[in-house]
């Protein structure tokens, strides 16, 4: 085994292993579940920024499982991979320390912990899937491995949310099946770095590869919860916050995205795809889904309901972007979002959980004057809402800048015109919160106060969003610099421009 | 008889046959339970261990008849004992040979009273199961065909559950009532050739008339054992009713003798039938997958639920047979074995809790994952591969079945996978509530986790779940020179047959 098949496994283990150990743990071994947690989590974004700079330097990392003839489990780290799994690792780090904090002295723990790390793991699969096969055994196994973790109260309401979650996910992967299935008789097995197909294929069957397409991303659109799949989202926002901010923020729906970028930048291939007219298609899908999960997120009091449909809103920005893929800036927009979106939604997630879990407020209209008693947090909810919004120096606007170009340099007006509704709906959604938080009067007490000395809570939940709305902001202010977020996507993007 | 490649050596498959028998016989003068135990233990475990030469001496390249053997038994009527293996059976006699020591662990604590008769019985089971799957003489074929009701009929009656004496009668009755047809079949075929010899009869000019009703009488035999939707009503009562090793036995070996014969018989005995009613069976199994689905969504005895995704499982098999390609047979009889392991091991565990809660209801075994997480962690796995998780067996009989039907109609397709989402969902429910049940789960405190025997059990299915959803090539290498060559000529028979049509 070459050393690069050997980091591939052992990102996957850091993991992996973590989690099945965490299983075996009994309730009571709280420190050595939590330094096994922080231990794996430090490991993996370890072997994952090694892995980043390796593969920026051009080594190539491969890694094959023939199941039969011509169906194979292919791992391949190639640089899109590279930028997920940097996310996920990085992320998961934070989201370790938080979850430590939030569930102290909560049942079940071990069974918590062990799943989060199983979801970690398949994501990074995910991540580095390198055909359509290897990609739908990680989707699938995502789909089980956040079941658990969505139905962890165990309160009637969050078991309907699971089976919610079950048949739409389910749906969604039967669906998903069909169509690669189908594809596979079509074109015969097809890695991901061998994008398109034949142009007789493309002669003789363009009809079916457009269904094809369809289904694919009705398939992957389930978690990237594109309208009118996204039902799932708001309701499983009864998990615990750390699961909504990871999951529900950038894994589970930022897989769904991912998937929609590999079939139309690696199943299909761009070429290809225009060839078959199919980007007005997504293009009108994802307007759609931003607007209308824009114009829903305006009518939700519940907090992280709000956000939910926010994120459904957001994440159809990368599909948007990946609808203009013949035009570079549009691409880097939409590609570049995948990030920012995650560290921005993972913020305001960290905050709405820290307002549930000090304050025991879960609503907006509860929020009156939280600012003065949670003044850390709601900075950085303002930091992670600006961002959102769209407000320079922030990664958002990084984002909105780039697929404002590219629908100016593609002369698609249309673009701009869902960009601007949008960005004008994220302001009308997000200010009125910033406002009752900082502005408003404290209405009475505090629905169920917690103290905890010196901070305004637990050092281990302020600690997580401080630092990514840190980097919102400083990743926006950077964005030129070698290694941002924007700098990647630039090295990413090449690829599939040449 | 050139197409048999004669044993000259150790009569390997007749040791395999009669060695089960014998040990049933020595059982006779002993009385002791725990020896009954222990000697059908060994008795199968040997049987099992001395198959593995089967596979290792298995020539893949041929499709000939291996391992044969051929005496004469009743010359006046030119009836013989023939048997040989090829690549479409050897799969199916390891599955006999192999399940049949962890059913004798399973009712090893489960099975209290007359524990020899039983395990007599377990013992005849296996001989006449082997037996069936080896015999190229459609006279022996049919005797232990039938022969084999007997002990199962027994393990049903004697030692089933409260409503045995139904479950087994009606057992007895819908499987004996498609068998006569068959046997009718059989003389007409014989009447014919002559000759009871299997591949005597294939590839036959037969008139078309007479092979649709022979296709008939196979049918309604074979599709009652299968069972095909709408045939399938005696299989939930007998599973239900049935001891643990019972149902496994059903579930993993009785059931792969309908698409075993379909195989075997159908395909190249009737071979201008087939192409005729191939379009009928495709949409019938298309109506068991979801019937079978949509049914098992909706039970909440464990033993239940399934054997109506059997139903379901087992319309995936059928569905593969008759898309009549490459991949959609290989994929069946992969489905055939995966479901042999992956069912048998859920009947396994729903043993194991209705040892300790003595009910199979999803309401009574809510929420048992905190006391028994080893059990719930085995379930969980067996579940997943049920349903076609990618990376279980599963997965691939199902790819291959669908993959082959995409080729042969896409409709087809498009209508056999809500079947599979159908799969996940009756699943999951049934691990959900097992696991975790809900907010009123009954008190499951004085539940113990697996213990050694229990684990050894199922660890052998666990490896096979992955063995094949991670390494199926050495599987499909097995049958494929043998399902190649059943297909080349059934292919080569239609083309015949559209040639001399189109010279009259």
């Amino acid at each position: 085994m070459s050393w690069e098949n050997a980091l591939i496994v052992a990102i996957l283990m850091s993991s992996f292993l973590p989690g099945i150990i965490i299983f075996m743990l009994p309730e009571k071994s709280t420190g050595l579940r939590t330094s096994l947690n922080l231990f794996g989590a430090l490991l993996k974004m370890t072997l994952v920024v090694i892995m980043d700079l390796a593969i920026y330097y051009g080594r190539v990392f491969h890694m094959r499982l023939e199941l039969m003839e011509g169906v194979e489990l292919f791992l391949n780290a190639d640089p899109l991979s590279a930028m997920f799994a940097t996310l996920s690792s990085v992320l998961w780090l934070l989201t370790t320390i938080y979850a430590v904090g939030y569930l102290e002295g909560s049942p079940n723990r071990s069974h918590f912990f062990g799943y989060f790390s199983l979801c970690v793991t398949v994501t990074i699969g995910i991540a580095m899937a390198g055909n359509l096969i290897t990609f739908l055994l990680f989707y699938e196994m995502l789909t089980l491995a956040t079941y658990p973790l969505i139905i962890h109260r165990g309160t009637d309401e969050a078991l309907a949310a699971g089976r919610s979650y079950l048949f739409y996910a389910f749906g969604g992967g039967g669906v998903f099946l069909f169509a690669v299935i189908w594809l596979h008789t079509l074109a015969g097995p097809a890695d991901f770095t061998s994008a398109g197909f034949t142009p007789q294929l493309i002669d003789n069957d363009a009809p079916v590869l457009r269904f094809i397409f369809l289904l694919m991303i009705a398939g992957v659109g389930v978690k990237a919860a594109l309208v009118p799949l996204h039902g799932w989202l708001p309701r499983a926002m009864v998990a615990p916050a750390p699961v909504s901010a990871l999951l529900h923020a950038v894994a589970v729906v930022k897989a769904g995205a991912f998937g929609i970028t590999r079939i139309v930048l690696d199943v299909y291939g761009i070429k290809n795809i225009i060839q078959l007219g199919l980007l007005p298609w997504l293009m009108t899908l994802s307007s759609i889904t931003i607007i209308w999960g824009s114009l829903r997120a305006l009518q939700q009091d519940g907090l992280k309901q709000r956000l939910a449909y926010s994120t459904v809103s957001q994440i159809s920005y990368i599909a948007l972007g990946i609808s203009l893929a013949d035009h570079r800036l549009a691409l880097i927009g939409g590609l570049v979002h995948l990030v920012h979106q995650g560290l921005m939604k993972i913020t305001l997630f960290f905050c709405a959980g820290n307002l549930a879990e000090t304050l025991g407020i879960h609503k907006i209209s509860e929020m009156a004057g939280v600012g003065r008693r949670l003044p850390l947090t709601m900075a950085a909810f303002t930091i992670g809402a600006m961002g959102m919004i769209g407000i320079p120096p922030t990664i958002g606007f990084v984002s909105k800048w780039y697929l404002c170009l590219g629908g100016i340099t593609a002369h698609n007006w249309w673009v701009i015109v869902v960009l601007v509704i949008s960005s004008l709906l994220n302001g009308a959604y997000f200010l009125p919160i910033i406002i009752t938080a900082w502005f408003g009067k404290q209405q009475g007490s505090w629905p169920r106060e917690k103290n905890f000395g010196r901070f305004e809570t637990h050092w281990m939940l302020l600690a997580p969003p401080l630092v990514t709305a840190l980097a919102v902001i400083v990743a926006g202010i950077i964005a030129n610099a070698q290694f941002s977020p924007l700098a990647w996507v630039e090295f990413v993007v090449q690829e599939y421009t040449r | 008889m050139d197409n048999l490649i004669i044993n000259e050596g150790f009569p390997l498959l007749s040791f395999l046959i009669f060695f089960p028998l014998a040990g049933a016989v020595v059982m006779l003068f002993s009385s002791s339970d725990s020896f009954a135990r222990f000697w059908t233990l060994t008795v199968t475990s040997i049987t099992a261990i001395l198959s593995i030469p089967l596979v290792t001496g298995f020539d893949a390249t041929t499709p000939s008849y291996q391992f044969a053997e051929n005496h004469s038994w009743i010359p006046q009527l030119n009836i013989n004992y023939v048997i040989g293996i090829d690549g479409i059976s050897i799969l199916l006699v390891m599955l006999t040979t192999m399940i049949m020591p962890f059913c004798v662990l399973a009712s090893w604590k489960y099975i209290k009273a007359r524990v020899t008769p039983f395990m007599i019985c377990l013992l005849i089971m296996e001989t006449s199961m082997i037996g069936v799957f080896v015999a190229l003489d459609f006279v022996l074929f049919y005797v232990l065909w039938e022969f084999m009701l007997i002990p199962m009929y027994l393990l049903i009656a004697i030692w089933g559950g409260p409503r045995k004496i139904y479950a087994s009668i009606k057992f007895f009755l819908y499987t004996l009532a498609g068998s006569i047809l068959l046997l009718v079949a059989i003389i007409a075929l014989y009447l014919k050739n002559g000759s009871f010899f299997i591949p005597d009869m294939m590839w036959q000019n037969y008139s078309v008339t007479f092979q649709i009703l022979v296709f008939l009488a196979f049918f309604l035999a074979f599709a009652i054992k299968v069972p095909m939707f709408p045939f399938h009503t005696w299989l939930p009562a007998a599973h239900v009713e049935a001891p643990t090793a019972g149902s496994v036995i059903l579930a993993s070996v009785l059931l792969k003798m309908g698409t075993y014969g379909f195989l075997r018989f159908c395909l190249p005995i009737t071979p201008d039938a087939t192409f005729i009613i191939a379009p009928f069976i495709l949409w019938l199994s298309i109506a068991g997958i979801l019937y079978g689905g949509f049914t098992a969504l909706a039970q909440n005895d464990m033993k239940k639920l399934i054997a109506y995704s059997s139903v379901g499982h087992m319309g995936f098999v059928t569905l593969g047979i008759f898309v009549l390609n490459t991949q959609g047979v290989e994929g069946a009889i992969m489905q055939m074995i995966n479901h042999g392991v992956t069912t048998g091991a859920l009947f396994l565990c729903v043993g194991m809790i209705y040892e300790r809660t003595h009910s199979r209801e999803l309401s009574v075994a809510a929420g048992v994952g905190k006391y028994m997480p080893w059990y719930v962690t085995f379930l969980a796995f067996f579940a997943l591969s049920s349903f076609g998780f990618p990376g279980t067996n599963s997965f691939i009989g199902e790819f291959l079945v669908l993959a082959g039907t995409f080729k042969a109609d896409i409709f087809l397709a498009l209508a056999a996978i809500p079947g599979a989402v159908l799969a996940a969902a009756y699943m999951l429910r049934m691990l959900q509530r097992v696991i975790w049940g809900g907010t009123n789960n009954p008190d499951q405190s004085y539940l113990v986790d697996l213990n050694f025997r229990e684990i050894i059990t199922l660890t052998p299915f666990l490896i096979f779940v992955f063995w094949i959803g991670l390494g199926p090539q050495p599987f499909i290498d097995l049958m494929h020179t043998s399902v190649a060559s059943l297909l080349d000529q059934l292919h080569s028979w239609q083309q015949q047959g559209i040639a001399q049509a189109v010279l009259r």
